[in-house]
């Protein structure tokens, strides 16, 4: 779908406006006090009425999205006396829920490390948002770099806040967690002179960004999930569960992570699983839409693990806090808040109103640039509104050729070109329309370095944890997370399996959480976890209870056409 | 949803043999969920990069099967659509760490020795979603191209089309990432400066700089990170 012809006249504006912005140069750099002030007003973690207070569970009192705040809030999906414990379907020493970097690392590692593994995934093994990652990957491995530098760049990145013993664990793992996946035989961009080839990124002081093209994420995802094959057809003890979440976590009446029940997505039949440690490896939350947002995330980052996480007792930690990707696609519908990388902004393309004007620097910090962008279609009106009726700014993608030369777009853009082309959009000679996107959830579950929570053999990896990043995470740290975290907490699982003592299966936790949410009025709150979005096109029947959950805080109607 | 279905115009397709009417510009994922159905197979990232909604459709009057990425196609008058089945994958059984290849030696044929089966008839080049020259990696297979198969491959999504789609019955896909992961490990050169560095870290040398970062105020690390050296931009 090529842009319609109402917006020809706005993109004359842009292409007319290039050789004065060449000559002018850049949009000035905001200062610090107007960017506070910009950031606070328009900022979507600063949107007071789209917050409230949990009310039960360890973080009662706390700040959290509207939407997360009732997923953590909901009602368990089983009635805790009608379910037989006892008819225990698998019994592994780790079970893993969720398949992308982080439990794939998790499952190798505990495997390796003498354990039984069980991995639940809820779609197929390794369909995660692992595999949309394009940037790269840190790793502080570059002679004029190290560990201390790369603390220095996260701690800066997360406003402080960040958990120091996670940061160290981050950048003093990185170089060994880009060892590792080579020996499985990841595919690293490289010199000719044989070292990484790597690049800078926003926040980080140097080149440490190692790439697979910009495929990298799905280069390391398939090589990961190539590897839990092998080992099962081998004969060792790794499996797997494909179309299976787990719903519930099991405790032991000694308080640990016990296993977990696990719903078969098609059958709808239950599954028990008894585990001596279970490794949460969820992903993050961009499916639940917060305030509205579309999203770069996959089909089921639904949030789920935070739940079963916070139903057994495990804090969380930075909740308030997400990251809004300032450069979503905007049009075409096909592919609204699709990630079009930072990278296009880096190789010089700037930000452009209805008019063709500059109104922030390109390069600002994405809470930064994200928030600018809403200032200038919400408060200014100053977006480009498309035929669904979605609103946007220009990303001038074509101004790269006028600085860089012809053909760079084709050349360090190709996944770009690809993606626009498909819909008759040449990046080359046109702009994007953008618009920010729901991207990363910056905090989560609260562990320790060895990847381990408040609650006895429950372990977290990968987005789904908190603390790693403080409030805000650098480009190129969440697949390093997923690695240094999922690696931690495989080998913790299965020193933990060896040296506990199992007690009995319980889900009087669950029967507990049921009367808390009585307590404090909440009987009537939809199920948890979410499992999947409904993005089905259909009226509710009432009294039926569909597979997937429609957010109250988006209207039905629009649904279908709008989310990709 | 109203007046944006007044203005756009609206496409019969068939999903499974039905008819629906859905607004144009769909792609056809948002189509089948426009027409009611809540996805559970065939959806993954809705972005392009995963390779789980690799689908199969044709249209009314013409049975000419075409293959495409659900998230990605837009849907089109009289198309037929349907949710692909599940392919089994039959891998051959190898340890990445033995796959070095010795001189001469086709460790790819080898694994999948039903390669040499290829006749080129070339109906996995035609039924990749991502425009790969799917018999040209087949060729470099035979041929024991490891950088070829890389090079070809690399883009490769894992959908499994063209294995289904192949008459000798070969994955061309799965011979793929055996040789691209044979490569990774074994020919592509080291890196010596990350070797080097792994040991530095496990020999403690940033041991003690780290402690005394992590002992900061925030105060005195918003001084140095202010302070901070930063390398330009290759």
């Amino acid at each position: 779908m090529p842009y319609p012809g109402y917006m020809e006249e706005s993109k004359r504006k842009v292409a007319e406006s290039r050789l004065a912005r060449l000559e002018k140069g850049p949009f000035p750099r905001i200062p610090a006090e107007e960017r506070e002030a910009l950031v606070n007003k328009f900022h979507p973690d600063f949107k007071g009425e789209q917050f409230r207070e949990l009310r039960v569970g360890p973080n009662k009192g706390d700040r959290t999205p509207l939407e997360i705040a009732d997923l953590l809030e909901g009602n368990s999906r089983i009635e805790p006396g009608k379910v037989r414990l006892e008819e225990v379907d698998y019994d592994v020493d780790v079970l893993v829920v969720g398949c992308g970097g982080a439990g794939g690392s998790a499952a190798l590692l505990a495997e390796e490390n003498g354990a039984s593994v069980l991995i639940s995934s809820k779609l197929r093994l390794g369909d995660a948002n692992t595999i949309g990652a394009q940037a790269g990957t840190q790793s502080c491995d570059r002679p004029n770099d190290s560990p201390a530098i790369h603390y220095l760049d996260i701690m800066g990145g997360g406003h402080y806040v960040n958990d120091p013993e996670l940061v160290e664990a981050l950048a003093k793992d990185s170089p060994d967690v880009i060892r590792w996946l080579e020996s499985l035989g990841v595919n690293w961009d490289k010199e000719p002179d044989t070292s990484y080839h790597e690049l800078s990124g926003g926040g980080s002081s140097r080149r440490r960004m190692h790439s697979c093209r910009d495929y990298t994420g799905l280069e390391e995802m398939r090589v990961v999930r190539d590897e839990i094959r092998q080992r099962n057809m081998h004969g060792r003890k790794i499996n797997w569960l494909e179309f299976e979440p787990a719903i519930e976590l099991i405790l032991d009446d000694r308080g640990q992570a016990a296993g977990a029940i696990l719903m078969n997505l098609e059958t709808r039949g239950m599954t028990i699983v008894r585990a001596k440690a279970v490794i949460i490896a969820t992903g993050g939350l961009g499916r639940t839409h917060i305030q509205g947002f579309p999203t770069t995330n996959h089909y089921g980052a639904t949030a789920d693990g935070l739940v079963l996480a916070y139903r057994l007792g495990a804090p969380l930690v930075h909740m308030d806090t997400m990251q809004y990707h300032p450069t979503g696609a905007a049009f075409p519908p096909q592919i609204l808040g699709f990630l079009v990388t930072e990278k296009v902004r880096t190789l010089g393309a700037e930000i452009l109103n209805c008019d063709g004007e500059q109104f922030i620097h390109p390069l600002e910090a994405r809470d930064t640039e994200a928030s600018a962008e809403i200032r200038e279609c919400k408060e200014r009106g100053k977006g480009v509104t498309t035929p669904t009726g979605e609103v946007g700014v220009w990303l001038d993608s074509p101004m790269i050729e006028i600085k860089r030369g012809e053909g760079t777009i084709r050349r360090e853009l190709p996944a770009m070109v690809r993606q626009f082309g498909r819909f008759d959009i040449d990046i080359t000679k046109e702009p994007m329309l953008v618009y920010p996107t729901l991207h990363y959830q910056n905090g989560g579950v609260a562990i320790k370095a060895d990847a381990s929570t408040a609650v006895p053999g429950l372990f977290a990896a990968g987005e789904v944890e908190g603390g790693v990043h403080g409030r805000n995470r650098l480009i190129g740290n969440s697949t390093l997370d997923l690695f240094v975290f999922g690696r931690r907490a495989g080998r913790a699982a299965a020193r933990w399996a060896k040296e506990m003592r199992p007690g009995r299966l319980t889900l009087e936790h669950v029967t507990k959480w049921q009367r808390e949410m009585k307590e404090a009025g909440l009987e009537g709150m939809p199920v948890s976890p979410m499992l999947l979005p409904n993005y089905a096109h259909q009226e509710p029947v009432p009294g039926f209870q569909p597979l997937g959950q429609v957010s109250p805080y988006t209207p039905f109607g629009d649904r279908a056409t709008r989310w990709i | 949803m109203a007046e944006v279905a007044e203005k756009v115009q609206l496409l019969d397709i068939y999903v499974m043999g039905k008819r629906f009417q859905v607004p144009e510009g769909l792609t056809i994922q948002a189509a089948l969920e426009y027409c009611g159905y809540n996805l559970i197979r065939g959806v993954g990232c809705r972005s392009g990069f995963c390779g789980a909604c690799a689908t199969v459709y044709c249209f009314r009057n013409d049975s000419q099967l075409r293959y495409a990425l659900a998230c990605q196609k837009a849907i089109e008058q009289d198309m037929y659509l349907t949710q692909i089945p599940f392919f089994p994958t039959a891998e051959a059984l190898y340890n990445v760490q033995d796959l070095k290849p010795e001189a001469g030696e086709n460790k790819l044929v080898q694994l999948y020795p039903d390669t040499l089966t290829c006749f080129g008839c070339n109906n996995c080049t035609k039924s990749c979603p991502q425009d790969l020259e799917v018999m040209e990696i087949m060729s470099a297979a035979i041929r024991g191209d490891y950088e070829k198969v890389y090079e070809k491959s690399f883009d490769c999504l894992l959908c499994g089309l063209c294995a289904a789609r192949c008459p000798q019955g070969l994955q061309p896909y799965v011979v793929a990432i055996a040789g691209r992961r044979l490569r990774g490990a074994h020919l592509a050169p080291k890196s010596q400066h990350n070797l080097d560095r792994v040991r530095e870290i496990e020999e403690g040398n940033f041991d003690a700089e780290l402690e005394k970062l992590k002992k900061m105020s925030t105060d005195e690390l918003r001084e140095l990170y202010a302070k901070r050296e930063i390398e330009p931009a290759q």
